[in-house]
């Protein structure tokens, strides 16, 4: 029993459970002498929305970055599907990012290609073996599933802000990933587009059974989209609970966060 | 207590003391820091050629891309080689022209202008005015793709991007600005003649004749050796500089501009090292 547990976590074999996707522990990471996350700790279940709510600055996007190390902490560990990210060489670390899908705030579509090129370049290199016609089937079924089938043959500059977020999207879904990472989903939309993207990560969730981390400071979209949420401040844990603690809190911070939303409804009334 | 006449020399002189101690210790500090982000510029630099070189010799090559790369490369800079390969022919001719016709020495011309522009003026001109046009372009066009997150999207596709866009980018330049000192050259040649025509009268076929009987393999090949190297640096100088942009919109400015200034100046060194070289031969 004791090499079996060595073997499927031999970092945090004590706290390990099964259904564990992400395990974050004691994560600190600063630039410039000056820190971004402090001990930050964190665990993302299978087929759960976590959202990290919190205001700019407060290290929600290193979060994320440091899960697809893209930024290397200064301590801690991050457990991803039970294999240590930091300890990872170059080629398993691309296994596993394999395995992740990364919607960024700005949606990086290259912009040289069509969408449909946007979708096919990482399919081909991820899901080798595939005929064209799988290919294709799959590109057109990831850009139904976010609604934009029309758009195959367009450039990322002829689509709004929302197209080229559904078609990020669509080409981080495209690979099957098992965990998605949004970065500010919402960010720079409109209310409707904004709505229209909280329920496309839902619909996502649902049909590809992924365990999400969604980063936002946008309260519809966390009410819309999470079962957990975390709340960051001062890159540490604020708060932790469901949307119904969150905001039934009377903490001043949080209720800052919730009151500018009332604001808002208030004055379109 | 008696205070004597060196206490207060030595009162007044303390602070003056300490004053430059601490204006002697901040300049060491910035010194260091200076030789630390020198020494750190360095290392990223050999990091990333060594990266490149790895990518290079894999067995992923992006040749779809390579070719793509080689047609932009071409396509980006032929019209603009075009004319400076003309007016470098036809400029030299005409300042030439009339100082060897004062020691009665015009027949000379055609070897000398082709002997100048094989050797030197046709792949050093070329090649700076690639540095402008593709260095600052792959700077740019790096730069943007890291302001915009697309260089971390494709790693976290788990696409290298070194494999994708750099190596087939320094392989397109290096294969490309060789031919295009080519193209460069025999326009030169060709704008001699023409400039050859504007006060005197010698046919297509003599003047090409005089100026090959001038020149040899050892003329040619040294100079298209280097031209190599020269695609080289400007494709590597670019994408390095676009590759390690900072986040801003500014950086995309400042890795281009750098790009062609950097790379400008890899051309003259290895034209400097080249014509060391050939001399020893």
């Amino acid at each position: 029993m004791e090499k079996e547990i060595n073997i499927a976590a031999p970092a945090d074999a004590a706290t390990f459970t099964p259904d564990e996707v992400i395990e974050i522990n004691n994560l600190t990471i600063g630039f410039n002498n000056v820190p971004v996350l402090r001990d930050f700790s964190m665990q993302l279940f299978e087929k759960e929305n976590l959202v990290v709510l919190g205001k700019s600055g407060s290290g929600k996007s290193v979060l994320i970055k440091c899960i697809v190390r893209l930024l290397h902490p200064d301590s801690g560990t991050i457990n991803v599907l039970g294999e240590n990210v930091n300890e990872l060489n170059d080629r398993d670390l691309a296994e596993l990012r394999k395995k992740i899908g990364f919607l960024f705030q700005s949606g990086a579509l290259y912009d040289s290609m069509t969408i449909r090129e946007n979708l096919e370049f990482p399919l081909m290199r991820i899901k080798k073996g595939l005929s064209k016609k799988e290919i294709d089937e799959k590109i057109i079924e990831a850009l139904e599933n976010v609604g934009l089938s029309d758009t195959l043959h367009k450039m990322p500059s002829e689509l709004s802000g929302g197209m080229r977020k559904r078609a990020s999207l669509a080409r981080t879904i495209v690979v099957d990933p098992l965990i998605m990472l949004y970065d500010e989903p919402t960010t720079g939309l409109d209310p409707v587009t904004s709505d229209e993207i909280s329920s496309l990560i839902l619909e996502v969730q649902e049909k590809y059974n992924t365990s999400s981390i969604i980063i936002t400071h946008d309260i519809e979209c966390a009410r819309a989209t999470a079962d957990r949420i975390i709340m960051l401040n001062k890159g540490e844990v604020y708060l932790e609970g469901t949307i119904g603690e969150f905001e039934s809190s009377q903490d001043e911070l949080i209720q800052s966060f919730f009151k500018i939303k009332n604001v808002n409804s208030h004055s379109k009334e | 207590m008696k205070v004597t006449k060196t206490d207060i020399k030595n009162r007044i002189k303390l602070p003056r003391v300490k004053k430059h101690a601490i204006k002697l210790s901040e300049n060491v500090i910035k010194k260091t820091q200076n030789a630390n982000r020198f020494f750190l510029a360095v290392g990223e630099f050999n990091l990333f050629f060594w990266l490149t070189a790895k990518a290079a010799f894999s067995r992923h090559f992006e040749f779809k891309e390579f070719l793509r790369q080689c047609f932009l490369v071409g396509n980006k800079t032929l019209p603009l080689i075009t004319i400076t390969g003309l007016v470098i022919g036809l400029v030299l001719t005409i300042q030439s022209r009339p100082i060897l016709a004062d020691f009665g020495a015009t027949s000379l011309l055609p070897g000398m202008i082709a002997l100048s522009i094989v050797r030197e003026m046709g792949p050093v001109v070329t090649a700076l005015i690639c540095a402008g046009k593709i260095g600052s372009g792959m700077g740019a066009e790096l730069g943007s793709m890291r302001v915009s997150e697309q260089i971390d999207a494709m790693e976290v596709s788990s696409i290298n991007p070194i494999r994708f866009l750099v190596v087939p980018r320094v392989l397109a330049a290096t294969l490309m600005i060789p031919i295009l000192v080519l193209y460069a050259d025999a326009l030169g040649i060709l704008g001699s003649w023409a400039g050859a025509n504007i006060k005197g009268d010698v046919t297509f076929v003599l003047f090409f004749t005089q100026a090959f009987s001038a020149l040899g393999f050892m003329d040619l090949i040294p100079a298209v050796i280097k031209t190599f190297f020269f695609g080289a640096a400007i494709g590597f100088v670019g994408c390095y500089k676009g590759y390690t942009a900072g986040r801003g919109t500014e950086s995309v400015g400042k890795a281009a501009n750098q790009s062609v200034v950097l790379a400008s100046l890899f051309v003259i060194v290895i034209d400097l090292i080249a014509v060391q070289i050939t001399d020893m031969l």
